[in-house]
């Protein structure tokens, strides 16, 4: 046993991405690669009359123009285009037929011998349409609401419970009352990397796809099943993924326009997307939400209504867990929820970090700062007088919750006992200060994963699994995982993802990838680990001859007796045994269901905030946060500190800055560029403090950790809009919280 | 309102292609000959002629960072730049920073071992940038405080949200390297 996990160790694959040497999707060299450059749509819905490509075609250098009028032919089923996130409905076949479902739709795709020249010939396709009038507007689609359809996707996002209690009667009844209408803005993912995908055109028609995804496997299924391919002939490969915040949970339109395009010209294909068509796929989708709370007086929340509209397209019913965040935070007995979506002409939404968690809790969690004024009780007291160690929403206990810890190291670090309550009660000259504080909580879920673990015949170990690391760490806690299992030095150790070739993974999402691959390393580790105890046992003159396996460990590259470290055999003489082959193990780690069942898991996080806001401008700066975290086991708390911080600048763009703002007049998202779609710059973040209240958990994963990729994020927005009230008396419900709305 | 834009433009001239020509690019002190047509911008020269794809794209317009590379020890969006523009200049991208093998960590560049110590990114994208405008930064030597680096980098975004430890590792490098250094 080597001692890596919880220790602040530096990312593995660092010097890769300090020196340019990390690649990303469209970073990969092909022999006579082409250029594809995408076409998109300028109408919102109708049908394209005609399309003239001709003066592109012209062009000596444009090698094909594919259109709708002349694509080979591709899988006729719905069935053939559902990738592992796909929800109910059809999903969108790019190029399928004349018709126009939303603003951006790509329509064509350029061919040609550089990206320059693809690029222009695209400028040169004439495109004429018949439009037909089109709703993009949530507001005025309400009374359209309906349920969604129900398929594979609505496991993991089960509809709100049923009514509980009678919240009519005990809400007339309530002492305390709170009301309000709680919205926010579509907003898109915008990695910094755009999508792209380099197809290699491989003999015997073999494709090697550098495809930028959160699940290559993901993406090798939908290509085998959209060009009826098998998977022996096509190969996916991402390495590196420059962010992706769920944007690649599902494969998007330039993967399927490359491999066709690479299939018709037999020919290797790259197409990138530009920024503007970074807006023309998934979205976090605009969502309304309606809450009601009523309390006694002593504080006790006893009836809870939540209801949420959430956009879709009109093509699949994309859904979030939204209200149901409301009772896995409070215990009230009566409850009352409702989930309801509106297909409008936009594209299919997509999960954007900690999806419907940070559109359900920072409503609820504002909701609450509200009650706490209308009851004159601190809001960090409420939430003390409403603390609950079950899960209502499930009705079971949860296997860990230290957020009772998060709330009184958070508020210690901040300082949150000197808050005066009264709104515009501090100030530093010009700048109103206000201090706000919110609950998060999101999902501890694991999933079933394969790795397999190799001990080289030079003693070194190397583990893969077909998992993703879009930055959050993957390939630097897996290594932490290996070393530790196995009794060795880092250096020996390697990790290596992102290849539909290595053990099945699932998506990386949810904030389930350490416990899900995680577990699956460990697995993996402890079996190869038994194959070379026998390997052990078996060298000449073994001191471990006779020895048990529980009576064993693994510490600087040797098997020793735990009694009696002197008695050991290394590793390297282990796998020497093994006839001058390396020593491998392939396995599979699945949730252990029986033990999980009767718990809810999740990681919950206490988080105080301190805004500025110029009283003649309306600008609010965050100066300060804390974000006290109960995430189960930190594996390096380096790597889990970025993560939680990058979730908090998340949390103050989602706050403050980021929208993609439309006009409903043509359809179109108007702000499509990094210069025009706010996110947080350098000097827009200030000090952001990160504390770890560590929990001890048996039940949520063999490891006890619980995820960090949402949990940062989440209690961010209501912490800010709570402060900005406590500034200004100012109670904004509708995010972002922009300038406008503060004057 | 409803507007009637015309459906072709009244005249247009036929599309005609500017030829190619021979372009030389010192890149990290080493000359790269390419063909390159002049619309070829210096940030599609190098990853996609000069196959140096260090250099990042994120969105092609300067509005990102991505791009930043050092001309003649000055940061520039390379994606606004014509790379035929940039014959006889020094350019220094992410992979001209380490001297020697880059294994071997004494051969880094200080900002990138500040930037692997801070843990100062998270998915790498917009790394070379942040390294290459933080290089440039410390050249310029406007900046004397932490606000000064926050506002001095804040032509480069970092979707990950890294900024607090992007703005520890320039720090502690320009507390480290003497004033007239």
């Amino acid at each position: 046993m080597s001692n890596y996990i919880g220790k602040p160790l530096s990312r593995v694959d660092g010097v890769a991405k300090v020196t340019g040497k990390a690649k990303y999707a469209a970073e990969f060299d092909a022999p006579d690669l082409a250029y594809g450059y995408v076409v998109s749509s300028t109408i919102t819905k109708g049908r394209i009359t005609h399309i003239d490509t001709s003066e592109a075609l012209s062009l000596p250098g444009v090698l094909s123009v594919i259109t709708h009028e002349n694509r080979p032919k591709i899988a006729w089923l719905d069935m053939s285009y559902k990738d592992q996130d796909a929800p109910p409905g059809s999903p969108f076949r790019p190029l399928r037929d004349n018709k126009i479902s939303y603003s951006g739709q790509p329509i064509a795709l350029v061919v040609a011998e550089t990206f320059e020249l693809a690029r222009y010939a695209a400028s040169l396709i004439r495109v004429d349409y018949r439009e037909a009038p089109h709703e993009t507007n949530l507001d005025t689609n309400l009374h359209r609401a309906r349920k969604p359809k129900s398929g594979l996707a609505s496991l993991l996002k089960p509809p709100p419970p049923k009514p509980r209690g009678n919240f009519d009667e005990v809400y007339a009844a309530s002492s305390a009352k709170v009301e309000g209408r709680y919205s926010h803005s579509p907003e898109h993912h915008n990695p910094m990397e755009m999508f792209a995908s380099t197809v290699v055109y491989e003999k015997d028609d073999k494709l090697t796809i550098y495809d930028k995804t959160q699940g290559a496997q993901n993406s090798q299924l939908y290509v085998t099943q959209a060009f009826n391919m098998s998977f022996s002939d096509v190969r996916v490969i991402s390495p590196f993924v420059g962010g992706a915040f769920g944007s690649g949970l599902r494969p998007q339109y330039q993967l399927f326009l490359a491999v066709m395009a690479a299939r018709e010209l037999k020919r290797s294909v790259r197409v990138t997307l530009t920024r503007q068509q970074m807006f023309t796929f998934g979205h976090r989708p605009a969502t309304i939400q309606n809450i009601a709370l009523g309390a006694d007086s002593t504080g006790k929340i006893n009836a809870i209504y939540h209801d949420a509209v959430g956009e879709t397209s009109q093509f699949e019913d994309y859904t979030e867990i939204v209200p149901t965040w409301s009772p896995m935070i409070y215990p009230a007995e009566n409850v009352t929820l409702d989930y309801k979506i509106v297909p409008l002409d936009v594209f299919t939404p997509l999960d954007m970090r900690a999806p419907g968690g940070v559109t359900g809790v920072p409503a609820i969690e504002t909701a609450i700062d509200e009650m706490a004024y209308e009851l004159g009780i601190d809001p960090l007291e409420l939430r003390l007088i409403n603390y609950s160690d079950r899960n209502m929403a499930e009705d079971k206990p949860f296997s860990s919750k230290e957020l009772r810890e998060c709330f009184r190291q958070g508020a210690e670090r901040f300082g949150w006992a000197k808050r005066n309550p009264q709104p515009g009660s501090m100030r530093d000259g010009r700048n109103l200060i206000g201090w706000g504080m919110s609950t998060g909580m999101w999902d501890a879920n694991q999933m079933p994963a394969r790795a397999e673990a190799v001990l080289t015949v030079n003693g070194k170990l190397r583990v893969t699994s077909a998992t993703a690391d879009i930055g959050t760490g993957t390939y630097t806690i897996m290594t932490q995982i290996a070393a530790d299992t196995l009794g060795m030095p880092i250096e020996d150790v390697m990790f290596k993802l992102g290849d539909s070739d290595m053990p099945l993974a699932p998506i990386e999402g949810g904030s389930w990838t350490a416990a899900t691959v995680g577990s699956a390393v460990k697995v993996v580790c402890e079996e190869l680990g038994k194959k070379l105890f026998k390997l052990a046992q078996k060298v000449p003159g073994s001191p471990l001859a006779k020895a048990k396996w529980e009576d064993v460990e693994f510490a600087d590259k040797h098997i020793r007796l735990k009694q009696n470290p002197v008695a050991a055999v290394s590793l390297q003489q282990a796998v020497d045994q093994n006839g001058g082959a390396a020593v491998w193990q392939k396995s599979t780690s699945l949730p252990a269901m029986m033990k999980q069942k009767n718990y809810a898991r999740a990681a919950h996080s206490a988080v105080f905030v301190e805004v500025m806001v110029d009283e003649d401008l309306g600008t609010i700066r965050v100066t300060r946060a804390v974000s006290a975290i109960a995430g189960g086991k930190i594996l390096n708390p380096k790597t889990a500190r970025s993560q939680i911080i990058g979730g908090m600048v998340w949390g103050i763009s989602k706050a403050l800055e980021e929208e993609s703002v439309m006009d409903h007049s043509i359809g179109r998202f108007m702000n499509h560029s990094l210069a025009e779609y706010h996110v947080p710059v350098n000097a827009d973040i200030h000090d952001l403090d990160v504390i770890f209240v560590e929990e001890h958990d048996e039940i949520v994963n063999p490891l006890g950790v619980k995820g960090l990729g949402e949990i940062g994020i989440v209690g961010m927005p209501a912490a800010i809009a709570n402060a900005v009230f406590h500034a200004t008396g100012k109670r904004i419900r509708e995010l972002p919280i922009t300038l406008d709305k503060i004057l | 309102m409803q507007t009637t834009l015309p459906k072709q433009p009244v005249t247009r001239p036929a599309p005609r292609l500017v030829p190619t020509q021979p372009v030389t690019l010192t890149i990290n002190g080493t000359p790269h000959q390419l063909q390159l047509a002049p619309w070829t911008s210096l940030l599609d020269a190098l990853r996609e002629y000069a196959h140096l794809t260090g250099t990042k794209k994120g969105c092609d317009h300067g509005q990102c960072g991505a791009c930043t590379v050092l001309v003649n020890g000055k940061r520039i969006n390379s994606c606004l730049t014509l790379a035929v523009m940039k014959e006889g200049d020094d350019i220094q991208t992410i992979e001209g920073l380490a001297t020697g093998d880059p294994a071997n960590p004494e051969n880094l560049h200080p900002m990138q071992r500040a930037f692997i110590e801070h843990d100062a990114y998270q998915c790498g994208y917009c790394t070379p940038g942040q390294i290459c405008s933080a290089v440039g930064l410390m050249n310029e030597g406007h900046a004397k405080s932490r606000s000064d680096i926050q506002e001095l980098m804040s032509g480069n975004i970092c979707r990950c949200g890294a900024y607090p430890h992007i703005t520890d590792a320039i720090q502690e490098v320009m507390q480290q390297t003497p004033k007239n250094a």
